[in-house]
């Protein structure tokens, strides 16, 4: 089985300039990969470094030594030290991800942001928002809500909004940051039935859940974080 | 994903005197990417701007830019004559306050049209088209096409300095903080606009903000200045949420959340 996400000897920490140079190890040593077709979840107590991960295999956050090997059109790039030319090319075409929090604009509605990744990808504006209309639709937002920009939503909507955009293309790895953490029973019933639909497509999903009930339902294994602790090792 | 560079910037520098404009600036901007300049004033970001779109003569170094036959030329290898027509056509400057990049006394249709007519658009009813076309894509009515931007609010003003740039389809665009002076609403609607052309259009952008929101919404790439030197620079995400240097934190850090 293919796996289009590897992550080697990763080490990261903050420096806080502001705070005296205190330095704050985050994570150290981490090792992993996942496979095509597989749902990784990442587990732990919080402030351990799982969302950390995640930022750092999106780019947003640096790496201080290790790789982030991503199977990216054909090539292996490594994340941790892609120019941000790549690291754009890898989120459009490779590398999806869904945020715990979705990052409005003002003046574009629900269905635009849905139907942006794939509008970035070439695809035409009117088949690209009959997608969006698809999986909102499946995701129950009021069809009311869909020409509206998303800033006055509540939570739970923001985050079917959210979970549309990451679901709409076919990248080969998705990246999800708790996308149930503020649904209702009936819709993380539907994101769980995504995310089984996404792994029989061969995608490789690494997420974080802290609802039991969905970790279950969609994990394949779950990695314990506080394994790259470096708090761990001091407390030893 | 295109092989070849729009702008290769190396080791440019402006003294003024013994002091610093900015110093050894390098970097190459891509087809479709825009690049924000952020820093606080005097920070040297204004005088980079200008020495890379000609207005400025820098110091020492050198800025390519490859023309439309595919070949790159410094730009301070050309011809004045040369330079003037790349500004005219290729080229679109936005300026932070409009009364600098419009003609105040001439119509807002002629204003979009002086543009085109620069690049040899000679038909007058071809000209007025394409002109309240502009006007229709900045959400400026077509009935104030023979208005002059002196009876335009600031918002108005900057949306057809927008419209005057971009009408000739230009691949390289600079601002020089499209937004300051607007307020907050108005500014969120000029963003809009300009994230939308930017991306329908596939043009190179360099803007020069001191405001990240705007950097974040707007820029792929984002370059830190201070005291002329560009202390920090990558992809706007991770320069915002996991800034390395000292004066990038304190920027950050300093952002009033509402």
């Amino acid at each position: 089985m293919a796996t289009p996400l590897v992550v080697s000897e990763v080490f990261k920490s903050f420096t806080m300039h502001l705070r005296d140079g205190i330095k704050l190890p985050v994570v150290k040593d981490v090792n992993f990969s996942v496979a095509s077709g597989e749902c990784v979840v990442l587990g732990g107590p919080s402030g351990i470094g799982k969302s950390s991960i995640l930022k750092m295999l999106y780019g947003n956050y640096a790496v201080d030594a290790g790789q982030i090997l991503v199977d990216h059109k054909d090539r292996i790039v490594d994340i941790a030290r892609a120019d941000p030319r790549t690291v754009l090319d890898v989120r459009r075409h490779t590398l999806g991800y869904v945020s715990q929090f979705l990052r409005t604009v003002p003046r574009v509605s629900a269905l635009d942001v849905v139907a942006e990744p794939l509008v970035a990808r070439g695809i035409a504006a009117p088949e690209a928002r009959d997608r969006a209309a698809e999986l909102l639709a499946k995701l129950n937002l009021p069809r009311e809500l869909w020409t509206l920009p998303p800033a006055t939503f509540s939570g739970g909507e923001q985050q079917r909004v959210n979970i549309a955009r990451g679901f709409i293309t076919s990248h080969r790895i998705l990246l999800l940051d708790e996308p149930t953490a503020s649904l209702d029973a009936v819709n993380r019933r539907v994101v769980v039935d995504m995310i089984a639909d996404k792994k029989r497509e061969g995608v490789a999903l690494l997420g974080i859940f802290h609802d039991e009930e969905v970790r279950e339902a969609v994990a394949d294994r779950v990695l314990d974080v506080s394994q790259f602790s470096p708090r761990k090792a001091v407390a030893a | 994903m295109t092989d070849t560079p729009l702008l290769k910037v190396s080791g440019l520098s402006k003294f003024y005197g013994s002091r610093i404009g900015c110093k050894d600036v390098c970097f190459d901007l891509w087809p479709g990417e825009v690049l924000a300049i952020v820093g606080e004033s005097g920070s040297g970001k204004t005088t980079l701007l200008n020495c890379l779109s000609t207005r400025l003569m820098p110091t020492t170094g050198s800025v390519e830019y490859r023309m439309r036959d595919g070949n790159f030329r410094d730009l301070y290898h050309m011809s004045e004559a040369e330079r003037r027509f790349l500004m005219r056509t290729d080229w679109g400057f936005v300026h932070q306050n409009p009364a600098d990049g419009l003609r105040m006394t001439v119509s807002a249709g002629a204003n979009v049209g002086e543009r085109l007519m620069a690049v040899g658009d000679r038909h007058y009813g071809k000209i007025r088209e394409t002109a309240s076309d502009w006007l229709t894509r900045v959400e400026i009515g077509t009935d104030r096409i023979d208005d002059q931007p002196r009876a335009f609010s600031g918002g108005m003003r900057q949306r057809l300095q927008i419209a005057r740039n971009l009408v000739t389809g230009p691949r390289l665009v600079f601002m020089d903080e499209p937004t300051g002076g607007l307020d907050v609403s108005v500014q969120a609607r000029l963003l809009d606009l300009v994230r939308g052309l930017v991306n329908d259009l596939g043009l190179s952008a360099i803007v020069v903000t001191h405001d990240l929101a705007v950097a974040r919404l707007l820029s792929h790439r984002m370059m830190v200045m201070k005291d002329g030197h560009v202390i920090e620079h990558g992809l706007t995400d991770r320069v915002l949420d996991d800034p390395r240097e000292p004066y990038t934190q304190l920027l950050v850090s300093s952002i009033l959340q509402v």
